[in-house]
């Protein structure tokens, strides 16, 4: 099989993504996620199945009709679901990405990050085609990282890391939550640890927002967060302070 | 070559030889590419003044739409006394002269048709003169009376049905742009004399109706003129010479452009591209040390808050088509020149600062001629306008300079013309996703039941197939562009004969080129309908008559508005199949046939017209304004969407193809920098690619939700968005059209 011909599950496409990496991108939402984040705005990604089947090279023609907006400053984001659940399609949609110049970068929660083969392989090959990772770090403290995903971050930490050992540029996004991922802290114990990465460019404090409750509904799964608010401007403004996102401005 | 002492200090000669203000402004205009923060905040006398016309405009609001009418003065050039914003204030006004006698005080115009006079007059309260009444009815005719005169049957059953409507056959067709500079540059008497020369070499004696009608023409244009000197004086002013500094530039262009709206009534009534050329005006006063920044600025703040006050008397009919009382005083900025300099000054900066001193409106409508070669700090500041005010709107230099050169005003919400050169008749649009359906019905309307288009065969299979549907539709779109073009034919004849615009003819070259304005409603129904019946299956379901009233449709297919070429190549055959069936017909006074994808606010009453289409549109449900897709129909993002309209060819379309988008702010980046970076690049990359027209807003749907149940909160008492071609306050449109502008697609992302 040619490498183009490899396939992958796309949820869906949004042309016009100008938040999610610099400029202007277009956004490819993977399907699949193993995560059940609280928050989660996109559960419709979740499961393995669905979504429609592409080639890498289809794929890659479909979003390039957009580069006439990206010019020096934007390009292909691939964001999930969990894009690492298909990494051979990732690694292949962005050498085709960067055959052509374009700038790429990967938003992923890293939870699947191992040293083990054969992902660890893959993973090397996947970054020498990448050139920005937007990590969530979600929560830093293990255990309540696994309430509020079902997962320990270490995976996460590791992964983090394994970008600055490789000098992988990197934003760093934290969802805040009220009553959940705001804890003074632990955003302290997080500033710490971003601090000891060395290619992170920017931190950026996302608030949580509800836009994502309708699709839980609809998928007749009960919201864990119902009721919860978003943040007031003064909280993000304090857990701003807290990561220091202001000390980043080389992004 | 003749010489006035006001032009010291300007260079060129041709202009001086004729009647040439493009050669004027390239010889003289100095190209700035600086950023905005040499602009000037507004003086304590604009402050008072926009603050006593705010009051005013609140009253306005509060008596219903309409603070003052006149009941019993013919509105003509010097039928009124001097008026001013305020009577205690007129000593701070730097720009004056109002269409009456009051300030927002509605005049009395019944040469478009006596029986809309009157009516608009007594939908809001006032009573008009019966003196008048009867003379525009018994002893002068008008436009309107003319037109339904020699109407036929089959026009007036169109019209009726709503398959050709928005017609301007009871009020000015507007869309004519006097070159106003002209006034400030040569001063009336040279203008005079010009016209006067026209019209002793006019024709070889040989008494043609062509030569009749041309000699009885500029002999009302010379009148104008006169009469617009008699004007000025009024005020105080004698411009029979050219004007002799700033301040003079700005009221003598003014003038002009107040002699046009004191004797028509247009549905657009542009001021034109003045931006360029009032700069060389300003730049030479600054250098000379005679005017400084703070007074440039409120020279153009306050000529701009004229421009704001502009009203006219509409019926209600009216104002269900074109809603929030629109005049589309629309002015451009920006451009590059055909020698490849920007001709961007300072002034296209003041200009846009108007919007910051005096916040956010919707006239006049500020147009960016935009082109990616612009220079980055103009377009940073435009985008960064957009961002915070949603009342600018941009057209595509780059596609519009090689046809209209680079001396083109905007004359209605974005149609070009040569200034000067140039003027159009007006034609309103033809609804063809009405004509799909009369195609479908053998021209029976689907609404009435009635026999509307020629009685062809209808389609009786339960399934429609494609190559039959597109066979009776040829058909039909051919008998509706004959019947269309002769209705705009008998209008246009009409309109030169009993209400000439003989003010702004008066400032157009007397060999004028015309061009015959056409348009396209339902646009994106019908591609969609198409696709539907193509790749789909669409079944008929019929009422007790056999009339197909409704659609089922099994299966999915591509919309108009996703980048797909399937969807879009439709598009681009009806558009190009449309223009076709226009160009071979006769058009009035071998005017050239253009069309436009563009639909105003009127989106709304046409759909209401309309039944329900193969692409799953409700029966009255609005139609998608302009050339944007349908509601729904954009499944992959904002610039998706961009691209399908920009594959629709400008030269297809010359009178223009009008897109409107809202983005929500949050998407639209996280910081201040980025969002105007990022506009800029959607601007950029739509524009490259050829795109003609982009309205953007920028706002939440939650902000109109709340303006829609609050309109008494002080935030939105200028709260303005950009519709489909113009600019106007939210609160102003009906509810019926605040919900259509909700229910449109917000780009958020995701």
């Amino acid at each position: 099989m040619h490498q183009s011909q490899v396939t992958g599950q796309v949820h869906s496409i949004e042309t016009f993504g100008l938040v999610d990496g610099p400029g202007v991108r277009s956004v490819i939402f993977l399907q699949g996620c193993p995560m059940r984040c609280q928050y989660c705005h996109n559960p419709e990604t979740w499961s393995h199945h669905g979504g429609a089947t592409w080639s890498a090279q289809v794929l890659f023609d479909r979003v390039y009709r957009f580069h006439n907006y990206w010019r020096n400053n934007g390009g292909i984001t691939v964001s999930g679901g969990e894009p690492l659940l298909q990494i051979d399609f990732v690694t292949e949609l962005f050498r085709l990405a960067k055959a052509k110049g374009v700038h790429t970068a990967l938003d992923t929660s890293g939870i699947l990050y191992t040293k083990k083969e054969p992902f660890y392989s893959k993973f090397q090959e996947l970054m020498k085609v990448t050139d920005l990772v937007l990590l969530d770090l979600k929560e830093i403290v293990p255990e309540r990282h696994k309430v509020l995903t079902g997962f320990r971050n270490e995976p996460i930490l590791a992964m983090a890391r394994k970008l600055s050992d490789l000098g992988i540029d990197m934003w760093i996004r934290h969802v805040l939550v009220p009553g959940h991922t705001d804890d003074p802290d632990g955003l302290r114990e997080m500033d710490e640890f971003i601090q000891s990465l060395k290619t992170v460019r920017r931190v950026e404090i996302l608030p949580y927002h509800t836009l994502g409750q309708p699709q839980w509904e609809r998928m007749g799964v009960p919201y864990p967060l119902d009721g919860v608010p978003s943040p007031t401007k003064e909280e993000v403004q304090k857990a701003e302070e807290l990561l220091h996102t202001d000390r980043y401005t080389n992004f | 070559m003749i010489n006035f002492e006001q032009w010291n200090g300007f260079e060129g000669r041709i202009w001086k030889e004729e009647v040439n203000v493009r050669d004027f402004i390239q010889k003289n205009y100095r190209p700035y590419d600086g950023d905005h923060t040499f602009l000037a905040d507004p003086t304590e006398a604009t402050n008072l003044l926009w603050g006593a016309l705010q009051k005013l405009q609140k009253q306005e609001r509060a008596n219903g739409g309409v603070l003052d009418m006149d009941t019993s003065v013919v509105s003509t050039l010097t039928s009124h006394g001097a008026g001013y914003i305020d009577e205690e204030l007129k000593e701070l006004e730097k720009v004056v002269g109002l269409q009456t006698d009051k300030p927002l005080k509605r005049a009395f115009m019944p040469f478009g048709g006596i029986r809309m006079a009157a009516e608009a007059c007594r939908s809001n309260g006032f009573e008009p003169s019966s003196d008048l009444e009867k003379i525009f009815t018994d002893y002068a005719r008008t436009h309107n009376q003319a037109v339904f005169d020699a109407y036929t049957p089959e026009m007036k059953l169109a019209r009726k049905s709503k398959i050709i409507t928005g017609l301007p056959d009871a009020y000015g067709r507007g869309r004519i742009v006097g070159d106003y500079r002209r006034i400030a540059l040569y001063g009336i008497d040279y203008l005079l004399e010009e016209k006067l020369n026209d019209f002793n070499n006019c024709g070889d004696g040989t008494m043609t109706d062509d030569v009749i009608r041309q000699r009885e023409e500029l002999a009302k244009q010379m009148n104008a003129l006169k009469g617009m000197k008699e004007m000025a004086k009024i005020y105080g002013y004698d411009i029979s010479k050219p004007a002799s500094n700033a301040r003079e530039a700005v009221q003598w262009l003014y003038f002009g452009y107040l002699a046009a709206i004191k004797t028509q009534n247009g549905a657009a009534m542009s001021v034109g591209r003045i931006s360029t050329f009032l700069d060389i005006y300003i730049q030479r006063d600054l250098d000379n040390g005679t005017l400084t920044e703070s007074e440039a600025q409120e020279l153009i703040d306050h000529l701009v808050m004229k421009l704001r006050m502009v009203k006219f008397a509409r019926i209600s009919s009216y104002n269900q088509l074109f809603s929030g009382d629109p005049v589309w005083a629309t002015l451009e900025m920006g451009g590059i020149g055909i020698d490849g300099r920007s001709m961007v000054t300072k002034t296209d900066y003041r200009f846009l600062h108007t919007l910051e001193n005096m916040g956010p409106a919707p006239e006049p409508n500020l147009t960016v001629l935009y082109s990616s070669a612009l220079p980055e700090n103009f377009k940073r500041y435009s985008a960064d306008i957009s961002i915070r005010t949603s009342s600018v709107q941009y057209e595509n230099d780059d596609v519009m300079k090689p046809v209209w050169g680079d001396d083109y005003s905007i004359c209605c919400c974005v149609s070009a013309t040569q200034t000067g050169k140039e003027m159009q008749f007006f034609g309103a649009r033809a609804n063809l996703a009405k004509c799909l359906l009369y195609a479908i019905n053998g021209g029976v309307d689907e609404k009435s039941g009635a026999q509307v288009g020629p009685a062809y065969m209808p389609i009786t299979s339960e399934y429609l197939d494609y190559n039959e549907v597109i066979k009776k539709y040829d058909v039909m779109m051919d008998w509706l562009s004959g019947l269309y073009v002769n209705i705009l034919n008998l209008i246009q004849y009409m309109h030169d004969k009993y209400y000439y615009e003989a003010s702004q003819m008066s400032l157009i070259d007397t060999d004028v080129r015309r061009t015959f304005a056409t348009g396209i409603a339902g646009f994106s129904h019908v591609v969609d309908s198409l696709s539907a019946i193509k790749y789909a299956k669409v079944k008929t379901i019929r009422d007790e008559k056999g009339l197909v009233i409704d659609y089922a449709i099994e299966g999915d297919f591509p919309r108009y508005g996703n980048d797909d070429d399937r969807a879009d190549e439709i598009a681009m055959w009806l558009l190009k199949t449309f223009l076709g069936k226009l160009k071979k017909r006769h058009t009035y006074r071998n005017s050239e046939p253009t069309t436009s994808i563009l639909t105003i606010t009127s989106n709304v009453v046409y759909g209401k017209a309309t039944g329900a289409m193969p692409d799953g549109r409700k029966a009255g449900a609005p139609l998608a304004p302009g050339a944007n897709p349908s509601y729904g129909a954009e499944q992959s993002g904002l610039l998706a969407s961009l691209n399908s309209v920009a594959k629709l060819p400008y030269h297809w379309a010359l009178d223009g193809i009008s897109n409107t988008q809202t983005i929500n702010p949050g998407a639209l980046g996280h910081s201040e920098m980025e969002r105007i970076s990022n506009l800029v690049q959607v601007l950029d990359g739509y524009f490259d690619q050829g795109a003609h027209h982009l309205n953007v807003n920028v706002f939440g749907v939650e902000k109109l939700l709340d303006a829609m149940e609050h309109p008494e909160k002080e935030e939105y008492a200028n709260f303005t968005i950009r519709v489909s071609g113009y600019a106007v306050k939210f609160i102003d449109l009906t509810r019926e059209q605040q919900l259509d502008v909700i229910s449109r697609t917000c780009h958020s992302g995701l």
